[in-house]
């Protein structure tokens, strides 16, 4: 292998060629340290509030796509290769606004102005995208900015506005952007007592897990980052996954859906969203823009985390899971992945490399419930995946996150109710059963009670003909 | 003419919009560092209540980077950082009395290192009995004060003899301010011992007499300096003063510059919240609702010390009448301590949670007569002949009754009601919920001597204009709005006004930018110091033209006389060739208002703010999920100094209320740990949680009698009570599903947990 010691990325236009001091730098403390670019806040450290967001361009054929990202938790080794463009570079060449900022200068949308910076980094991304400015769609990009002051009305007003100022020049950053992005080297960073690499295919990627099998494997980080900037860990080894372009994909065929571990939310949410528009919905509630700018549905299911939001939808369609090592792969159901709390069925120098979900004509339904609409984590997310034939449900797959230590199928239930019409009978003793299924905890965001009687409305939800879905209509009289 | 050039009543935007949007703008964590800065974190206590029987710092010494460790026995002064009672140290001294305590503090080179190494301390801890709610706190009786009692008439009495009567309870909970500039301070040593602090926080001269007390030198060694907050909310008030302590004695002791930023975990774990309350109320009222008699209880968490919650509480108890006269009445509050973080000041001061209080009431009663809940409240409206509080105050100028006509009108409350009743009939699995709530707000610091602020403003020979005044900027577009008071006082432009930095060198002595009185006291002392310049430019324009100093007027940026005008600027030059002082410091009292605190009597405040709000809401019968679905305010700012900024400071202030009502729940375990701790866990509103049928009008206000600056009236709090409407019609959205039931009660906030737990309750 050969290898890199420099990071090299766009900034603002200039290129930067940084050889990191602690392989653990964020972004953020790069752009607030070195970089003296204060303009970009942190409000949080931990991915949740957007006053870090930038934006950060990858070429993707011809043209670069442009996504916004939290600086707090994204590792400075990720944007190698990257554009990047914080609040101090949207301005034009004389220094004129850009109009995402004039709109907001005009509207009123900021107060106390700490969270504005992302706020107009979140919009920046949305108007390079040429992303529509209808309310609907600004709430969704700016889910992830939060505002203490404003009430958001004035943010949203100038995000609508936007397009109504004349529209600036950009600088062509493609070419600039080609000659670091083509390279084929392992980047290979190292401080005293830590080491990164960040490998361009599966085979260095193996030899690397062979030499380290306890090395972290980095994805989007919007979960690992937080053991940096929250439990201060330090990794002695990161594997940064993101530059295997062999884990990034998303194929369809007859038979189902095939996603690499490296596959982001924003990458699979439409093809999903297509199959199964339950799971769309889903996806749209995961976390932010910015989160799923940079998280994986690789990183959600190898994390094993019982409140990823992911496992309980990927199980109840019968997701399979294609795990490598060095000289084998193994296929196995995702429900079988999950043994315990923070347990997964991986071995030393084995990860995850794809999922497939098959299709077939089964119904999905999905409910989350969370405190906030919006970016927040699920208190419990039920997926129910089941077809019908003369009322009867002759296929059925029920599984919940949030109401175990890992995320789970409902046997007990499924077996009331497989066979059955879904009588207000057979529903009584199917929610009765989810006690048999699960034993929920207690925590900030929801109590044991709350979790298993919501997961049972949850079910009636699904199958019950007087429901009606307030979380799919909001407004809208069902 | 005059309406042509005044700067006031224009939609001017916030002074550093500009800033703001371009990244420019300068929080105290962007200013440039100076060399050999130190880096600050905090040891933090991992216990509610105990004795410290050991604490080993050698670890966090020896971490490299570590350059100080710091704890109780080195402070040269007094430890402590309490605003009013003594009662909160900056680092604890042998004893812990809340998770999450200060026990020492790091300076290292650099914050990771700071953070890393403040974990490495080894603590022996004697665990004493926690107390940590409001029913522990009974059962121990760990007040912090006597009860306090405000009493009119024989409530008992004449709540016996009433035709009706209803009792109940309510809980709301406490909130975290969640600015989004988390706590900060930069101390850098000057010569002779001399310190210069900045420190985001809304009590400038708190930080600085608390730091001169900590490190036992007179107030006049230390400067402290805020040009700007990324939000305040009450919770810089009293807050920032312990970072800023902590930074001066790093700096104070290394002789370095000491930076404190805190960590958004440390911040919520260490800093205060808004008050959570247990009330009571028992009530008589005659057929049409109107009430003859109320018992009102409060209790109130305020954690683990003292701090501001004798005036929070007092505020509770001055708003659990809101709009509503009380013939006879007692309000009893009680103070508990607990081994909490100590509960602090958040926008509204304890005014939400007995507004929340006495709107229940009106709730209950309406349902108890089957009568439509706005009726009830408006027959309970003060009014001639019932405009006497039950602290003693006249409520004059009183716009609610008219206010609440227009907003029923324009929000087509009666008609939605009806329309409500028909959906809910059809939708068994859904409900719908409508209110309308007033505000009335006490406008002036209860502790009356607070009602003071001071400015500074200097004219330039250019005819560039500063100012400089009390005040603090958070967010809230007070420097805007003194800029334009300014303007209109010489008659200029407001560009040509430069607002500065607070700073205690400049501004001695001042109050919080607390009590939504910002633009009151602040705008009144900089509008008379501008005068007393104005006056001697008025005297040299006088004679130059040979005219009556009173025929002069300063009016678009000219100067005129009968006989005609000198541009400002040239006026300016000729005052300064004439040796005129060309600067002046202005000093505002807010006048008539007075408070016996003994017997809770006197008139607390200058004026009242006041507002009302619609709110409907959908709630999903099988989950508790509820969602906001209309909004419609009128409130009232009297004549408004920039409609834009206060436009900002309703909708803003209405989401923050929404979020204590709704999402925002500050959850500690059985240990007293904050579980809430970071966004991650503590929602507050997002975009989506905003209706987008949210209308926003300003009543049509004659400013009242009384004499404020330009006929304005304060707007930073007042806003966030109309979110009490939407709790509300959550309210009415659970009895919908509930006909026949008893009265449902529903605590605060009102997630879709409580909510099912309401739906489910018998």
């Amino acid at each position: 292998m050969s290898r890199s010691a420099h990071i090299q990325f766009i900034l603002n236009g200039q290129l930067h060629q940084v050889e990191p001091v602690d392989t653990h730098q964020t972004l953020l403390q790069y752009l607030r340290g070195q970089a003296a670019l204060r303009g970009t806040k942190e409000g949080c450290a931990e991915g949740d509030c957007g006053a870090c967001t930038l934006v950060v361009g990858e070429l993707s054929g011809n043209k670069i796509v442009y996504r916004a990202l939290n600086a707090c938790i994204l590792l400075l080794a990720q944007i190698d290769g990257c554009e990047v463009i914080s609040v101090e570079g949207v301005q034009d060449k004389d220094g004129g606004l850009h109009p995402v900022q004039q709109a907001l200068v005009d509207f009123h949308g900021s107060q106390c102005g700490f969270c504005t910076p992302g706020f107009v980094m979140s919009l920046y991304a949305h108007y390079r995208n040429g992303r529509p400015a209808d309310r609907e769609s600004l709430k969704t990009a700016l889910a992830g900015n939060l505002c203490r002051c404003t009430g958001y009305g004035p943010i949203l007003a100038a995000g609508q506005a936007m397009y109504n100022y004349q529209q600036p020049e950009v600088m062509d950053t493609v070419s600039l952007l080609r000659e670091i992005a083509n390279n084929e080297l392992v980047l290979h960073v190292a401080d005293d007592d830590n080491q990164l690499f960040a490998p361009t295919n599966e085979s260095e990627l193996q030899q690397l897990l062979q030499q380290y099998p306890t090395a972290t494997l980095w994805a989007g980080g919007t979960d690992a980052g937080l053991w940096i900037t929250k439990r201060l860990a330090r990794l002695p080894t990161i594997i940064m996954l993101g530059k295997i372009a062999e884990l990034n994909f998303v194929r369809q065929t007859s038979a189902g859906i095939h996603m690499g571990a490296m596959a982001r939310y924003v990458d699979v949410c439409d093809i999903l969203a297509t199959e199964w528009p339950a799971f769309g919905e889903v996806i749209r509630r995961t976390g932010s823009v910015q989160v799923r700018n940079a998280g994986t549905l690789g990183g959600n299911i190898a994390n094993g985390s019982p409140i990823g939001d992911m496992a309980p939808v990927l199980i109840a369609l019968g997701a399979k899971l294609t795990l490598a090592k060095q000289g084998s792969t193994r296929e196995i159901l995702l429900e079988d992945f999950f043994v315990a709390y923070g347990q997964q069925d991986l071995g030393p120098g084995e990860y995850v490399r794809s999922i497939f979900i098959p299709t077939g004509s089964a119904q999905l339904a999905t409910w989350k419930i969370s405190k906030r609409f919006d970016q927040d984590i699920s208190a419990v997310l039920g997926a129910f995946c089941f077809s019908l034939a003369g009322g009867r449900i002759t296929e059925l797959r029920i599984a919940y996150g949030g109401m175990a230590a890992t995320p789970k199928r409902a046997l007990a239930t499924e077996a009331v109710l497989l066979g059955q019409v879904p009588s207000e009978e057979i529903l009584a003793t199917a929610t009765l059963s989810l006690a048999e299924d699960f034993t929920p905890i207690s925590d900030m965001r929801a109590s044991s009670s709350y979790r298993m009687q919501s997961a049972q409305a949850l079910l009636r939800k699904t199958f019950s003909a007087s429901h009606v879905y307030l979380a799919k209509t909001g407004a809208a009289d069902a | 003419m005059r309406e042509l050039t005044q700067e006031t009543g224009k939609p001017t935007a916030h002074d550093s919009a500009l800033g703001h949007v371009t990244g420019q703008a300068i929080y105290v964590d962007d200013m440039p560092e100076l060399p050999g800065t130190l880096h600050l974190a905090f040891g933090r206590s991992e216990r509610a209540h105990a004795k410290i029987t050991a604490l080993d710092l050698s670890e966090v010494r020896a971490a490299s980077g570590v350059v100080a460790v710091f704890c109780a026995e080195d402070i040269a002064g007094k430890n402590d950082v309490s605003p009013v009672a003594g009662d909160d140290p900056l680092f604890a001294d042998g004893t812990v009395i809340y998770h999450g305590q200060a026990l020492f503090v790091v300076a290292a080179t650099t914050k990771q290192i700071a953070r890393k190494a403040a974990r490495l301390v080894k603590i022996n801890y004697q665990d004493l009995p926690a107390i940590l709610s409001i029913t522990d706190a009974r059962a121990a009786n760990t007040q912090l004060e006597p009860a306090q009692e405000m009493r009119r008439g024989d409530a008992s009495g004449q709540i016996t003899n009433a035709a009706h009567k209803v009792k109940g309870k309510l809980a709301t909970g406490a909130q975290d301010h969640f600015y989004l500039e988390g706590q900060i301070a930069y101390a850098i040593p000057g010569e002779a011992g001399q310190l210069l602090v900045h420190s985001s926080t809304q009590h400038p001269s708190e930080v600085q007499s608390g730091v001169a007390h900590v490190l036992g030198v007179a107030a006049n060694q230390i400067t402290v300096e805020v040009r700007r907050m990324g939000g305040g909310f009450g919770g810089k008030e009293t807050q920032a003063l312990f970072i800023a302590a902590a930074a001066a004695l790093v700096a104070d002791q290394t002789g370095r510059p000491a930076k404190l930023c805190m960590d958004r975990d440390d911040d919520m774990a260490m800093t205060g919240k808004r008050h959570g309350f247990e009330m009571q109320y028992h009530v008589g009222f005659d057929d049409s609702g109107r009430m003859c008699g109320a018992k009102l209880d409060l209790a109130s968490d305020c954690g683990c010390s003292m701090d501001l919650s004798a005036a929070i509480n007092d505020r509770a108890m001055f708003h659990a009448d809101n709009a509503y006269f009380l013939p006879a009445v007692t309000i009893c509050s009680q103070r508990f301590r607990t081994n909490k973080v100590s509960a602090t000041a958040f926008r509204g001061f304890g005014g939400p949670q007995g507004m929340m209080l006495i709107e229940r009431v009106m709730d209950h009663i309406a349902d108890h007569l089957g009568l439509d809940p706005l009726e009830v409240r408006q027959c309970n409206f003060y009014g001639p002949e019932r405009d006497i509080t039950p602290y003693g105050q006249q409520v004059k100028d009183f716009e609610i009754p008219a206010l609440v006509d227009e907003l029923a009108q324009t929000s087509a409350y009666g008609e939605r009601l009806q329309q409500i009743k028909k959906w809910n009939a059809a939708h068994p699995m859904s409900k719908r919920g409508i209110a309308l709530t007033p505000v009335k707000f006490g406008i002036s610091f209860t502790t009356t001597f607070l009602n003071q602020a001071g400015a500074l403003v200097h004219v330039y020979r250019d005819g560039s204009i500063a100012v400089n005044h009390g005040g603090t900027e958070m967010g809230q577009g007070l420097f805007i709005k003194v800029a334009q008071v300014v303007a209109d006082v010489f008659g200029v432009p407001v560009d040509m006004v430069q607002i500065s930095a607070t700073r205690t060198d400049k501004v001695p002595n001042t109050s919080a930018t607390a009590a939504s009185s910002g633009s009151d006291l602040n705008g009144m002392a900089a509008a008379i110091a501008a005068r007393s310049i104005r006056e001697r430019l008025g005297e040299v324009a006088a004679v130059h033209f040979d005219c009556a100093p009173d025929e002069i007027t300063f009016e678009g940026g000219k100067v005129s006389s009968p006989d005609g005008y000198l541009n400002f600027a040239d006026l300016v030059e000729q005052a300064y060739l004439a040796r005129r002082s060309l600067s002046s410091t202005g000093f505002y009292a807010t006048p008539d208002i007075f408070y016996d605190r003994a017997s809770h009597q006197g008139t607390p405040f200058f004026y009242y703010a006041c507002g009302a709000a619609v709110c409907e809401v959908e709630v999903d019968m099988a989950t508790g999920e509820a969602r906001l679905l209309r909004v419609d305010i009128l409130h009232s700012v009297g004549k408004s100094l920039n409609p834009a900024i206060d436009l900002g400071q309703i909708e803003g202030g209405f989401m923050q209320g929404l979020g204590w009502l709704t999402n925002e729940e500050v959850c500690f375990d059985d240990k007293g740990r904050l579980t809430t701790h970071a966004p991650s866990t503590y929602k507050i509103p997002t975009c989506s949680d905003r209706p987008d049928h949210f209308n926003i009008a300003l009543f049509a206000s004659t400013g009242g009698t009384v004499r404020t600056v330009n006929g304005s009236k304060a707007v930073g709090e007042p806003p966030l009570m109309l979110a009490i409407a939407a709790h509300s019609a959550l309210r009415a959205a659970v009895t919908a599903a509930k006909p026949g039931a008893e009265f449902t009660e529903l605590d605060a906030p009102a997630t879709a947990e409580t909510l099912l737990g309401a739906l489910s309750a018998s």
